[in-house]
């Protein structure tokens, strides 16, 4: 039960913080750059919040079966494949909500942080403590939707005991073995780690503030 | 933020790096492609950490249906197989896909139907003369319909019984054998199930045995080494281990007890060596 949530917790950070570093820098030229280009990622964005998870995870497992253009590294049914599969589930999501809590920011504050004088660095941290809460709730938002989803974990995973189970895929396996028991123990741990990472992101907020 | 973001993200990286083990040095894991019957009784759980204890390499089990499993071993992307559908497997063995196939066990298929038993079938000498009741009575029936072996088996049997099965009555999971037991359980259904399954799940589920033990529900699985794809990952040593030890004295001694504990009965019988693998 513990490897299991732990490489649930693990999968899922990893792909959030990969994502959300794809993401930011996407959403930071969206809604400060100025190429007209910009406009096709957001919209790329906003797109990708609707993508379904099992077409991600058929295409990931496409891609990296034996037969697929990359079966030569191997990495299908590795926890390597799951975290590529919950990066592409989660960069849109997270870019999307990122360049809202970009825009949510008063659009003339640099310009007055600028006529003050402030430094620089000081501007940037200025910014970023405006930032840090929304961006936090797309984090919060973008680890909920890969640590439920169970699709593309399934598919690009393959719910090997020990190697790639995490706690949806057993939890599926679980009800189709007719074990509810433990089916119910493991969708309670998986509420309890979404409540810790509510819990822990309202506490980053409000200390931000 | 971003200060704190970094290392922790390359802290998970290398936390799931070195979390998946390392390969044997005798090449990747052998990826064994094989039945939900076999991983829902929990056969698997005991078959595949033995072979790995016993010869080290390292197994990736996919639980898929026979026909997927087959699919899996045409593209080259499964090493071994291990499945229960002889006529589909004999077209398999005829295109080349497979270097050897070796017959390892059976158990039996049992159709399991409401206790109430209102197609009366109860009775049927044969699975045929069960099926020609139930169509007869247009009592809902629940299909795998996943081309899996057990729904191979079904639609064998359908044909048998001269019936094209369609109609509300019919129903089509799509669900592996013990997802589909539970769904004809909710619905008061027919279904054809293999016994090791319906055994391991038989305490949450409100249907009975109607025909059991009949000479046309023999339920025969056999061990298959994959033909590798020259250029492709693989790993024919570890497929032919698996195969080797599936049908040794240790790997049939532990299918041959298997679930004797815990249902009174084992849920396999194992066959290596008894008869042909063709």
């Amino acid at each position: 039960m513990l490897d299991i949530a732990v490489l649930s917790v693990g999968i899922s950070l990893a792909a959030t913080m990969v994502a959300a570093s794809f993401a930011l820098t996407g959403a930071l030229w969206i809604v400060y750059g100025h190429s007209p280009l910009r406009h096709v990622l957001h919209g790329c964005f906003n797109a990708g919040l609707g993508l379904p998870p099992v077409a991600v995870g058929l295409a990931i497992a496409f891609m990296f079966w034996r037969s697929g253009p990359l079966g030569p590294l191997d990495l299908l049914y590795t926890p390597a494949a799951m975290v590529f599969a919950q990066i592409i589930i989660v960069t849109p999501l997270f870019g999307s909500l990122a360049v809202i809590a970009l825009r949510a920011v008063d659009p003339t504050l640099p310009g007055q942080l600028a006529a003050l004088r402030v430094p620089a660095r000081a501007q940037l941290r200025l910014l970023a403590r405006e930032t840090t809460p929304g961006l936090l709730a797309a984090g919060l938002a973008g680890f909920g939707r890969a640590i439920a989803e169970v699709g593309a974990a399934q598919m690009t995973g393959g719910n090997i005991e020990g190697q790639t189970r995490v706690l949806t895929t057993a939890t599926m396996l679980d009800v189709g073995r007719g074990d509810f028991g433990t089916a119910f123990g493991y969708v309670a741990v998986l509420l309890g780690i979404m409540g810790l990472a509510t819990g822990a992101a309202f506490v980053l907020q409000t200390r931000w503030r | 933020m971003k200060h704190v973001m970094k290392p922790a993200a390359v802290f998970f990286l290398a936390a799931i790096l070195v979390a998946t083990p390392p390969a044997h040095a005798a090449g990747p894991a052998v990826v064994l492609a094989t039945t939900t019957s076999t991983q829902d009784t929990g056969l698997l759980d005991v078959l595949v950490p033995a072979f790995e204890r016993a010869t080290g390499y390292r197994v990736k089990t996919i639980a898929v249906g026979t026909g997927a499993a087959l699919a899996m071993g045409e593209r080259g992307d499964a090493d071994v197989l291990l499945v229960h559908a002889p006529k589909t497997e004999d077209a398999y063995m005829a295109k080349g896909r497979g270097l050897e196939r070796k017959l390892v066990m059976h158990n039996m298929f049992v159709v399991a139907g409401p206790p109430g038993d209102p197609a009366r079938v109860k009775g049927a000498a044969t699975a045929v003369q069960a099926f020609k009741r139930i169509a007869a009575a247009k009592v809902p029936f629940v299909s795998r319909a996943d081309d899996s072996g057990t729904n191979t088996k079904e639609l064998e049997i359908w044909k048998a019984a001269g019936v094209a099965p369609h109609g509300p009555w019919y129903i089509k999971s799509g669900s592996g054998m013990a997802d589909t037991l539970h769904i004809a359980s909710q619905k008061a259904a027919y279904t054809l199930t293999d016994d090791g399954t319906f055994l391991s799940q038989r305490a949450t589920l409100s249907l009975v045995p109607v025909i059991e033990d009949a000479k046309d529900l023999r339920n025969i699985y056999h061990v298959i080494v994959v033909k590798p794809i020259a250029g492709r990952v693989g790993n024919l040593a570890g497929a032919e281990a698996f195969a080797g030890y599936v049908v040794s004295p240790a790997g049939q001694h532990l299918i041959a007890t298997f679930g004797k504990a815990k249902y009174g009965r084992p849920l396999f019988s194992a066959d290596a060596g008894a008869g042909d693998g063709p």
